[in-house]
């Protein structure tokens, strides 16, 4: 591969931030058109690595790898498979969508899409690094520009927007405590079974599985927590909707659409590789706290009556559901947590993009205050609606086909108790249709009669999500055949080690 | 030549009516004229390539036993313990599903064409056109499904239209309120189905319709009893919903609140005949399991009994109508509950020409009388309106079961297998239900059309988009079921489960029994809303019987209930499990916070700053040691010391 195209993916946001550095501050225009060429450059590249990755031959692909800090065993190790792909394409499809979602930010715009920008790449570093340690610097990378932007440009409803920028930042910190306590004690470990330090995810993965089974699980337990807790994991999902509200919607977007997602990335790629026994052993609780999140979530939501909050409890219970799959270590279960990180991304994205042009727009997101919306800003009620179907798992859009493949996989490992996960689908029902039904519908108030509806650049994202929102549900294989070439090998890995160890 | 282009491209016939969505939404909407000149075409030419194909269909009868299939692979997954799961997506052409095909676009044609007149003028017209053919590309695609999951998906989409145009008039409260309702509830019974696909997949590794038929057929090698009955139950929960069954058909009466011509296509002819329609095309699944076809054909014969008491009081005509619709579909699902789908479809076909003539006909009358919607404020109308009045008159025919208008060879149908299967307590339900049909249908005949005209009503005939396809179905509700006359059963040689049951000897007992009961329905409504003028015996009966009556209009109480049950039971669990985040689970997490916040305050104290508090616990400590020393000795203090230390 003679093109880096990873790197460019990966730099041509930061790069447009540091363009941005030298624009006057009063361009208002240009500041924004910089970084929408920015992020597209990545999206247009991640189709291009999307598209041209080989299937059938597998693996790493676009692989970049230089040493780096020799004596830990860090190299800079980019590369992509077919469950870091489509992450990487949702991750620039949000980000550019949230360029234009931000559109008619009026405070220090040049210093908010300066810190967007490097919220983009540091969540697309987590996607393409295959080296443990990279890929935790880039996770710290992506906490500090969220707690400035929600500090800033937030919002203050329930909570105030300090509280919740706080809660935001030391969950994932303590979170990640965790986690780094387990990465070191499986480094140090690894560097006597490997003999050589070594950081990348492949040497770890030989290195783990080879421990004792003690070790597995106390060791799965730290990444389990780190992670879990990343993707709002019942009982340590309380940062979520708190977190959403208080951000702005950019913020919303990414966060909700894929940074959380990490959580879900690393506990496949990372924990369960590396610790399939450990993997193993925890599972039913893992499947007993999706099931957990996505009930009480799914109730939480119907609760609500501001429309950021019913998202962000929606989110919780739908990450429940890629918990659930984690836990049924099959493929179709691994398949279907991939795919439903990639559909709730996309549909995520879409409603806090909807939500923050209403905000905008009648400034409240107080579900009684709302009403007949859709007379005045139709498109604007289009774009809710399919992110509402597309949460509600209506066939045809994407969100449909990887819930089904995790319920069939759910059904098959844990029977009963699945169906109290896939009866979330009807409380799901309620509660979005209600808001949507009472923000939208109904008898038209006059004091919104002077509102616009999206208009020009303002249509983007509901343009761009709401794409591959319907081509990513009328033709599923193009999702699902992608990630299912990643799933593959990775699970014949996790399931020869469990055999080879006779499930301990 | 083109017929058979016609058969094996099939799947044209719903794609055009897709295309036809997405030019009106992405072209021409602003154009009412050339959005309604495209959906009506796309409709129209989807028809012709229905109609070939059900031709192709009914001139072969090798097509009964083997059914026409080609697929394409939409999507592998990976099964646990199984070889790969291959969705497909395709087309499965049987007489069945080639009688539905016709059916559905032949009178989605007709109904789209009505359309242009009765939402003229209309802001959404453009919107209610695309909707229309969105709606008419799902329900195709549904009814050519080759696939489970296929079906599934048309399912709900048909669903999603379903609520879409039920919600129409979205600046009413009552019709977003209406389409929310349909949606969840058919949701509740959508997460039963659901189930049951899941089932049937881990346990027979296919969705396939063909393979699972055969897969199910030796059901013993894959599954248990047990897991079967499971599975059959779960599968018709969907239905349930879907085609307005008892306990869960709430949902239809409400969704009235759509344009007419809605209730005609969606809510009468084709979309809630849906779950006939797939219990008919899982009739290989239920005939295993006798408990599942007992319970089809029990829930069958009550609705069918249930909703038209419900019937006879309501005073609103389109609402008298959809509780009529209710009833039939549960003679439907009667009739493949005592195993024959001959009956059940037959039903299905003629119950679709009858029940959209009577709703384009109350349409065409609210039309006129802007709306208003009681039957008992109408009357005369026969005079100024002819076309409606007499197309509407003979749907009543047809639907009371006189011969020899469609429903009765239908209804006579059902009623005789259900008789031969030896159900006889629900052969009782049956006939008291054609009688109480004759009964309510004919009092809305003779209260909205014959008697004194009302002087405050200023009626008129619709225009001729609007009177073409009542004529034009009025037709056919004379003349479809002589496909299906005893005599030449045309029907029972193609459409049947298992073996072409043909009987031989005419059944007149049965026969003569319920033309008698259609005309004492009919007569009894004579005398009570027609001939007696003042109504006298009528508010005598409903005053003597109120609690009774009571209990009918207000259709026993079954909305409010469970509207009672989602604001307490629902809402009340949502908010305590709200609550319980707000203050447990944040309580613990913001208690943590408080911890290490008060935890660093209290060692912050310690950390003063000041040099001279700094020199006195020096000090202090200074003194502590000596006096330490001086009291116990050097060795004791030592020991102590090193302790601290």
């Amino acid at each position: 591969m003679s093109f880096p195209v990873l790197p460019v993916i990966l730099l041509a946001p930061l790069a447009a931030a540091l363009v941005l550095v030298f624009v006057p501050k009063d361009e208002h225009k240009l500041i924004k058109s910089v970084a929408a060429i920015g992020t597209f450059v990545s999206m247009a590249l991640s189709f291009y690595v999307y598209f041209g990755y080989d299937q059938t031959l597998g693996g790493l692909q676009y692989v970049i790898r230089h040493d780096w800090i020799q004596d830990l065993g860090v190299t800079f190790f980019l590369a992509v498979d077919g469950i870091s792909l489509p992450m990487l394409l949702l991750t620039n499809l949000i980000g550019f969508s949230a360029i234009f979602a931000s559109w008619n930010i009026g405070t220090r715009p040049r210093e908010f899409f300066i810190l967007l920008l490097v919220l983009i790449t540091g969540v697309m570093g987590t996607f393409i690094a295959h080296d443990l340690f990279i890929f935790l610097l880039f996770y710290e990378v992506v906490v500090i520009p969220i707690y400035i932007m929600v500090v800033i440009w937030g919002s203050s409803k329930r909570v105030t927007k300090e509280y919740a920028a706080m809660k935001l930042t030391i969950y994932l910190l303590i979170g990640s405590g965790f986690l780094l306590v387990g990465v070191i004690a499986l480094f140090t470990k690894s560097i006597s079974i490997l003999g050589a330090p070594d950081m990348s995810f492949s040497a770890l993965a030989i290195a783990g599985s080879q421990l004792s089974a003690f070790d597995q699980k106390w060791l799965f337990a730290l990444l389990l927590f780190g992670f879990g807790s990343l993707i709002s994991m019942w009982p340590f999902h309380s940062w979520s909707p708190d977190g959403y509200a208080g951000a702005p919607t950019a913020v919303s977007m990414i966060h909700a659409g894929v940074l959380k997602k990490i959580g879900g990335y690393g506990l496949i790629k990372v924990a369960v590789v590396t610790l399939p026994v450990g993997a193993h052993f925890w599972a039913p609780w893992m499947a007993v706290l999706g099931i957990a999140g996505v009930a009480y979530a799914a109730f939480g939501a119907l609760a609500q009556k501001d429309l950021k909050y019913v998202v962000g409890y929606s989110s919780v219970s739908h990450m429940g559901y890629v918990m659930i799959a984690v836990a049924c270590l099959d493929v179709i279960g691994l398949n279907g947590a991939v795919a439903n990180m990639f559909a709730h991304g996309v549909m995520a994205a879409l409603f806090f993009s909807m939500i923050g042009f209403i905000y905008e727009k009648t400034h409240t997101r107080w579900i009684p205050d709302m009403g007949g919306l859709a007379h005045q800003t139709p498109k604007l009620a289009v774009g809710f609606m399919m992110a509402a179907m597309a949460s509600l798992g209506l066939p045809g859009l994407i969100s449909f086909m990887p819930e089904f493949t995790i319920f069939v996989s759910a059904f098959d490992n844990y029977g009963g108790l699945a169906v109290i996960g896939i009866a979330g689908i009807i409380i799901t029902a309620l509660y979005v249709l209600r808001a949507g039904a009472n923000t939208l519908f109904g008898p038209p108030r006059t004091e919104y009669d002077h509102l616009e509806d999206i208009k020009g650049v303002e249509l983007v994202p509901l343009v761009v999500l709401g794409t591959v929102l319907v081509v990513g549900g009328l033709l599923p294989s193009l999702l699902f055949d992608m990630i299912n070439s990643g799933v593959v090998p990775l699970h014949a890995e996790i399931s020869n080690v469990l055999q080879l160890g006779g499930n301990l | 030549m083109l017929v058979e282009f016609a058969l094996h491209h099939a799947w044209l016939v719903p794609l055009l009516p897709a295309l036809a969505f997405l030019i009106i939404v992405f072209l021409a909407r602003p154009w009412p004229k050339l959005s309604a000149f495209i959906s009506v075409g796309g409709m129209a030419t989807a028809c012709f390539f229905a109609t070939l194909a059900a031709y192709g269909v009914f001139t072969n009868h090798q097509y009964t036993e083997h059914p026409l299939v080609y697929a394409a692979r939409w999507l592998t997954l990976g099964l646990p313990g199984m070889p790969e799961l291959q969705i497909n997506v395709g087309v499965q052409l049987d007489p069945t599903s080639a009688m539905m095909l016709f059916m559905v676009s032949f009178i989605a044609t007709f109904i789209q064409l009505y359309s242009v007149g009765y939402m003229k003028g209309d802001p959404g017209f453009s919107v209610f056109f695309s909707y229309l053919s969105l709606f008419a590309a799902s329900m195709l695609l549904l009814v050519i499904s080759s696939n489970l999951l296929q079906m599934f998906i048309a399912w709900e989409l048909v669903g999603l239209c379903s609520y879409l145009l039920i919600g129409f008039y979205s600046h009413k409260i009552s019709a977003r309120e209406a389409a929310k309702k349909a949606f969840v509830t058919c949701r509740v019974a959508d997460f039963g189905l659901l189930l049951g696909i899941l089932g049937l997949v881990i346990t027979f590794g296919t969705l396939d319709l063909v393979e699972l038929s055969e897969r199910v057929a030796n059901f013993r090698e894959y599954t248990t009893f047990g897991t079967m009955t499971l599975l059959a139950i779960l599968v018709f929960i969907g239905p349930i919903a879907k085609s307005g069954q008892f306990p869960l058909h709430v949902w239809l009466p409400d969704a009235m609140e759509g344009p007419t011509p809605v209730s005609a296509l969606i809510h009468a002819a084709t979309m809630v005949v849906a779950g006939v329609y797939l219990v008919g095309r899982m009739l290989f699944l239920f005939h295993e399991v006798p408990v599942a076809m007992d319970l089809v054909a029990i829930t069958g014969a009550f609705t069918a009994l249930f909703a038209a008491t419900i019937a006879i009081t309501q005073r609103e005509i389109k609402r008298i109508l959809a509780y009529s619709t209710v009833s039939q579909l549960g003679y439907m699902m009667l009739a493949l509950g005592v195993g024959s789908l001959t009956a059940g479809m037959f039903h299905m076909w003629t119950h679709a020409f009858f029940k959209a003539l009577m709703f384009l006909g109350a349409g065409s009358v609210l039309h006129a009388l802007h709306h208003k919607a009681d039957v008992w404020e109408m009357g005369g109308l026969v005079k100024k309106m002819p076309i409606t009045s007499w197309t509407f008159v003979i749907g009543g025919l047809a639907i009371a079961g006189i011969p020899p208008f469609a429903g009765f060879w239908s209804k006579d149908e059902i009623l005789v297998v259900t008789l031969n299967g030896g159900h006889y307590i629900l052969y009782a339900m049956a006939a008291f239900t054609a009688f109480l049909t004759a009964f309510y249908m004919w009092r809305l005949i003779f209260l909205a059309f014959y008697g004194e005209e009302k002087p405050e009503n200023h009626p008129h005939e619709s225009p001729w988009t609007m009177c073409v396809p009542l004529i034009v179905l009025a037709a056919g509700a004379m003349t479809v079921g002589l496909l299906g006359t005893p005599w030449n059963n045309i029907w029972a040689e193609w459409i049947f489960f298992g073996e072409a049951h043909h009987s031989g000897e005419i059944a007149w007992g049965a026969m003569i029994s319920s033309a008698v009961i259609a005309v004492a329905g009919i007569y009894l409504a004579y005398t009570l809303y027609l001939k007696d003028k003042e109504k006298v015996k009528v508010k005598a009966l409903a005053e003597r019987y109120k609690s009774l009556y009571n209990l009918s209009f207000n259709k026993y109480y079954i909305d409010e209930m469970y509207l009672w049950f989602n604001h307490t039971m629902v809402d009340g669990s949502a908010k305590l499990f709200y609550l319980f985040d707000i203050y447990v689970v944040d309580g613990i997490v913001n208690g943590l916070g408080g911890f290490g916040k008060l935890s660093g305050e209290g060692l912050r104290v310690l950390q003063t700053g000041r040099l001279q508090n700094y020199a006195l616990v020096f000090f202090l400590g200074v003194l502590a040691i000596a006096v330490l020393m001086v009291f116990a000795g050097p060795s004791t203090a030592s020991l102590v010391l090193g302790g601290v230390m």
